[in-house]
């Protein structure tokens, strides 16, 4: 900011550039460049340089970045590391920003994915992509079982699978859920009103009436033979195992909507669609977790002002168009499903209904730790070697653990 | 040392000054701090804020020790020692004496093949190791099919995995280990072999006899070495199976000391991590060479 009054002021001829540093992550780092061409000719006076950096390195790369003092002036960064970042003092609030901003505006965006970004009732990132878990599922198969449309409660949902799996022809599930992923528990207690955490996220509450009813659900498949036990890895090749009709549904996010595209044999190309997640009760449709990535700004950063310039760019109705069209990652803004180009695609316009009803995770620091241990726990009562309830006490007492510490800081800081 | 003078023995400290100073800097105090961080809760909550950190004494190591996924580790590890070290030290001592005794023309080119996988990059190395497990297109599952057996997942079923890793690790390692046999060889008198073949020994008996007893020190080095080396398991997992999957059936104790220090942000947890493998080291080692000690008796 000073440093643009400052330019303004002096009225030098040819004003020093600026240098913008921006990470972007695995393919949305590679075009956000691209993307930010238009950005580039409005503002001669800013460089905007992007760094790509590999998903899979990218959590690792930017605490290291954080500790040596070497932080970018922006970046992307996972919705769910958000609260980490602020546990680090890291990141900018940026309420007075957005208070300054004719282009972001809170109505613009989904509810649920826009309090991701909320920590202790402060803005520290704006939605810059959303993902959310939706089902893909075998059109001709559900057909076949008598299944469409789609199951909206969870009792036709339970029924439509023990059907499919009945279907003659070979040996089949009617639904992936791999093992080692927490979306689909987390999301099923999301819909029984879990709220996972307790006491203002310093206490695991898995053991509750509500998420007890999702997590017995979610073993009832596997218990059932509805769905395999495998994970990922020991799937193999999904895309393959899904046109051979090995499994008829699939939760997943909006990565795969282009990956299904583009691997599915053409004979399975016509037969698959998707639809929002099935409630529990008659509110259709239940609620799915509120994903995606956000641009954040580093506290550190002496060009903030020129950063923020960059944010509101790339939150432009037709930036987020364009950014659709070259990643295919979904807009977090409502207005650009407007356009043809998604509000004409059934298979996107599932997703559009899901973001209508999504929450976020627990905003804190031990989110991920939590949700792995989640997964690593769930696994002993799919494999049998538990009860369901001595899993869930088992997983409250690991996460009452993890939170120990933050618990003590927030009894320090005077907190409840 | 008594009978050095004073003067002598402080030019002998003098010049030992430097190389002392350096382990004192670059070993010494860093495990003095590991072990201070190992007794502390120190987190991403310290790293944000350093008045948030407290002294928890063996809170630490408790925790440890009531963790299920740490004795996993632990017996991952383990059986990646107690398979790869015979493995890798079998298959050197085979390589070493094919080295020595074969044509003399081609044995600098064996020697070069056999120790190419040890200065090679291990990152490049499982990218191709990679290619070499896949369940469908994979080499070593086409070779198993030429022999009539079904496929195997290599990297992704959980019972396979640790063998895959330690067959990497053992065709990764071998040559080191290779080279230090094949200097022990070198060091066994010739005479004893023609003696022995004078007196009628067959090969194997020479083997049995000569050989052997010969590289008895060495194998005990080569033991210790390989042995500390196998503990300290980590590349090969975190590169090829993703950091210790397939249901954390290669998650070493290095990798999950890492793993809750670099990706939880359990500095002081991880610490103690560190310390408990050091001690465990340490006591294997230690009965290695009192074993050692004992058969020499």
């Amino acid at each position: 900011m000073l440093a643009v009054v400052a330019a303004a002021a002096c009225g030098a001829a040819p004003k020093p550039e600026e240098v913008v540093r921006f990470w972007g992550l695995g393919r949305e780092g590679e075009v956000v460049d691209e993307l930010l061409d238009p950005f580039r000719a409005e503002h001669p006076e800013l460089r905007v340089e992007v760094q790509q950096i590999p998903f899979t390195a990218a959590h690792e790369k930017l605490l290291t970045a954080l500790i040596g003092g070497a932080a970018p002036d922006l970046a992307q960064v996972g919705n769910t590391w958000i609260p980490e970042f602020v546990v680090l003092g890291a990141v900018e609030p940026l309420d007075p920003w957005l208070e300054r901003s004719s282009v972001i505006r809170r109505e613009g965006y989904f509810g649920g994915v826009w309090e991701t970004n909320l920590v202790d009732g402060r803005l520290y990132g704006v939605p810059w992509y959303v993902d959310t878990r939706i089902v893909f599922y075998r059109t001709d198969l559900l057909d076949a079982a008598g299944c469409l449309p789609f199951p909206r409660s969870w009792q036709d949902w339970l029924e439509c699978m023990r059907r499919v799996v009945a279907l003659p022809g070979g040996e089949r599930f009617a639904i992936l859920l791999p093992t080692d992923e927490w979306a689909q528990p987390v999301v099923l207690g999301l819909q029984q009103g879990a709220t996972l955490l307790a006491d203002d996220g310093s206490r695991g509450a898995f053991s509750s009436r509500e998420f007890a009813r999702a997590f017995d659900f979610y073993i009832q498949i596997f218990d059932e033979h509805l769905a395999p036990v495998l994970s990922t890895s020991q799937i193999g090749n999904v895309y393959q195992q899904f046109a051979e009709g090995r499994f008829a549904m699939y939760i997943t996010g909006p990565w795969n909507l282009g990956e299904f595209r583009r691997r599915l044999p053409a004979s399975t190309l016509e037969v698959w669609g998707t639809a929002p997640l099935p409630a529990p009760d008659e509110n259709w449709p239940g609620v799915s977790l509120a994903g995606g990535a956000s641009l954040v700004i580093f506290r550190s950063s002496e060009r903030k002002s020129a950063a923020w310039q960059v944010v509101e760019y790339l939150s432009r109705p037709e930036v987020q168009l364009e950014f659709y069209r070259l990643s295919g990652d979904l807009p977090a803004r409502v207005t650009p499903w407007s356009d043809p180009l998604l509000a004409d695609d059934p298979q996107v316009a599932a997703f559009f209904t899901q973001l209508g009803h999504v929450r976020p995770m627990p905003r804190v620091a031990e989110w991920e730790q939590i949700a792995t241990r989640l997964f690593e726990r769930a696994e002993e009562a799919i494999q049998g070697a538990a009860t369901n309830e001595q899993v869930l006490a088992g997983l409250d007492r690991d996460v009452d653990r993890f939170l120990a510490k933050r618990r003590w800081v927030r009894g320090r800081q005077g907190g409840p | 040392m008594r009978s050095l003078h004073r003067g002598e023995a402080r030019a002998g400290w003098l010049l030992a000054a430097p190389a002392l100073l350096v382990i004192a800097a670059f070993f010494l105090l860093p495990v003095a701090a590991g072990f201070a961080l190992s007794v502390t809760d120190f987190d991403i909550y310290s790293i944000g804020d350093p008045d948030l950190v407290r002294i928890v004494g063996a809170a630490n190591y408790r925790t440890l020790f009531s963790e299920p996924l740490f004795w996993k580790a632990l017996k991952n590890t383990l059986y990646f020692v107690l398979l790869g070290v015979p493995a890798t030290m079998g298959v050197a001592l085979a390589a070493a004496l094919g080295v020595t005794s074969g044509v003399t023309r081609l044995k600098p080119v064996f020697r070069t093949v056999y120790f190419a996988p040890v200065v090679t990059t291990l990152v490049a190395v499982a990218v191709v190791w990679r290619y070499l497990y896949h369940p469908r297109f994979g080499l070593i599952n086409g070779f198993l099919g030429f022999l009539g057996v079904d496929p195997i997942a290599w990297l992704a079923d959980p019972r396979w995995a640790m063998p895959a890793i330690v067959l990497l690790a053992v065709w990764k390692n071998f040559g080191y280990t290779m080279i230090i046999f094949v200097a022990g060889l070198q060091a066994i008198p010739e005479q004893l072999y023609e003696a022995a073949r004078l007196d009628g020994a067959s090969a194997w008996q020479r083997f049995r006899h000569i050989t052997l007893p010969g590289l008895a020190p060495t194998t005990t080095f080569v033991a210790v070495i390989t042995v500390i080396g196998y503990f300290q398991l980590f590349a090969e997992p975190y590169v090829m199976t993703s950091g210790g999957g397939p249901v954390n059936a290669t998650l070493s104790v290095v990798l999950y000391m890492f793993k809750e220090g670099f990706r939880w942000w359990n500095i002081g947890y991880a610490a103690a991590v560190a310390f408990v493998l050091f001690w465990i080291v340490l006591a294997v080692t230690l009965l290695q060479t009192a074993a050692r000690r004992r058969a020499e008796r």
